[in-house]
């Protein structure tokens, strides 16, 4: 039970933005913009991975689970491709910029200091710009701020993994801004 | 020295923001609204939230510069500012604040932490659904802010001189595109 009085069958996030609409506006403009907007040359499923991955660190089961079924979604791969990058991202398929940037992600979760020049070189190396630093940075330290909202809420989440991966679809459409938190 | 290139004449999260001013606008407006909102909490007790756990993520420019707004609104009282910052058990401060510290001292380690028994104290001292909300959401918010400063190596002025004026903007003009967008304030203002 959510340590709050929250609206019934609101899952995870949708619970605290719809008890407080005031402070949803600004989280879900900050996620439009981190996460979806047009004008970055982090694409959009690479930018929902670093959430995903950043939210399996902070074990958020719900945020881990929309935002990796919305990686999947864009990046056009399945649950288990997903879940192998939030393991072991150095052995997956993905760029080495993408693996420099997740090892930065990894480090802000930890803390702001954990972050090293050498982690930071490595992906100037990569080729990663000084706005895809300052994204994955913030991307992460945002999702160490969703996922404590959610979970510090005690929020409740469906079980079935499933049901993330259906709802994928329509939020890549809709976006975080204007959508109804009933459906 | 800051990861990126930003405009060193800004200190902290003010160089980042200047860095990406499309990002700053959400971030600057839910400051506003968390920090300082009159109802419920009030702003020195938000902002002693703040400083709490800026404190407990070691960022130093962002306990040094809540810790500064606290004060101002405090009128002065430092000593009570530094108290609450890492000993806050023995502070003279409320039974319901000191239970909405300890909340968000868990909130800080991860939203998990938070158990029925810190909620139900925190109830006990008279917090109702608002006041735990707002706890929540300012200590998460800081575990955002605290790390895109120092994920980023912002500058960190080590002269604590220099953010009492810093603070006195913020405490009489509130957060958003100002803090850096106008000349900043110096020591001798």
């Amino acid at each position: 039970m959510a340590h709050i009085q929250l609206q019934e069958g609101l899952s995870g996030i949708r619970g605290p933005m719809a008890y407080s609409p005031k402070t949803a506006k600004p989280l879900n403009e900050l996620a439009e913009i981190l996460l979806r907007d047009d004008d970055n040359t982090l694409s959009r499923g690479e930018r929902e991975l670093i959430g995903a991955y950043v939210s399996s660190l902070n074990d958020c089961f719900f945020c881990q689970n929309i935002h990796g079924a919305l990686a999947g979604h864009y990046l056009q791969c399945d649950m288990h491709f997903i879940d192998a990058v939030k393991q072991d991202y150095a052995a997956a398929d993905i760029s080495e910029k993408m693996k420099a940037l997740l090892a930065v992600a990894g480090s802000v979760q930890k803390g702001g200091k954990y972050v090293t020049v050498e982690q930071i070189d490595k992906a100037k190396t990569a080729g990663a710009t000084d706005k895809e630093i300052h994204d994955t940075v913030l991307i992460a330290a945002a999702f160490c701020m969703y996922n404590r909202y959610v979970d510090g809420l005690a929020t409740w989440a469906p079980q079935d993994r499933q049901f993330y991966t259906e709802r994928a679809p329509r939020r890549a459409a809709e976006g975080y801004i204007d959508f109804d938190l009933n459906k | 020295m800051p990861h990126i290139k930003v405009d060193e004449s800004l200190a902290g999260i003010r160089g980042l923001l200047n860095f990406s001013p499309r990002t700053a606008e959400p971030l600057g407006a839910l400051a506003e609204i968390l920090l300082r909102s009159n109802e419920g909490l009030t702003p020195t007790e938000r902002e002693l939230i703040a400083t709490h756990v800026s404190y407990l993520n070691d960022c130093y420019y962002c306990h040094n510069s809540h810790g500064e707004i606290a004060c101002y609104y405090l009128g002065g009282d430092m000593d009570l500012v530094n108290q609450v910052r890492n000993n806050y058990a023995s502070a003279p401060i409320s039974e319901k604040l000191k239970a909405l510290l300890n909340i968000a001292g868990k909130v800080q380690k991860g939203g998990k932490y938070v158990t029925e028994e810190d909620v139900e104290k925190a109830r006990g001292a008279g917090a109702d659904d608002k006041d735990i909300h707002d706890t929540v959401l300012i200590a998460a918010a800081f575990c955002l802010f605290n790390r895109y400063v120092d994920g980023l190596g912002a500058i960190t002025p080590t002269d604590l001189s220099t953010y009492g004026p810093r603070a006195k903007q913020v405490a009489e003009k509130g957060y958003g595109n100002h803090i850096y967008t106008k000349a900043q304030p110096t020591p001798t203002e």
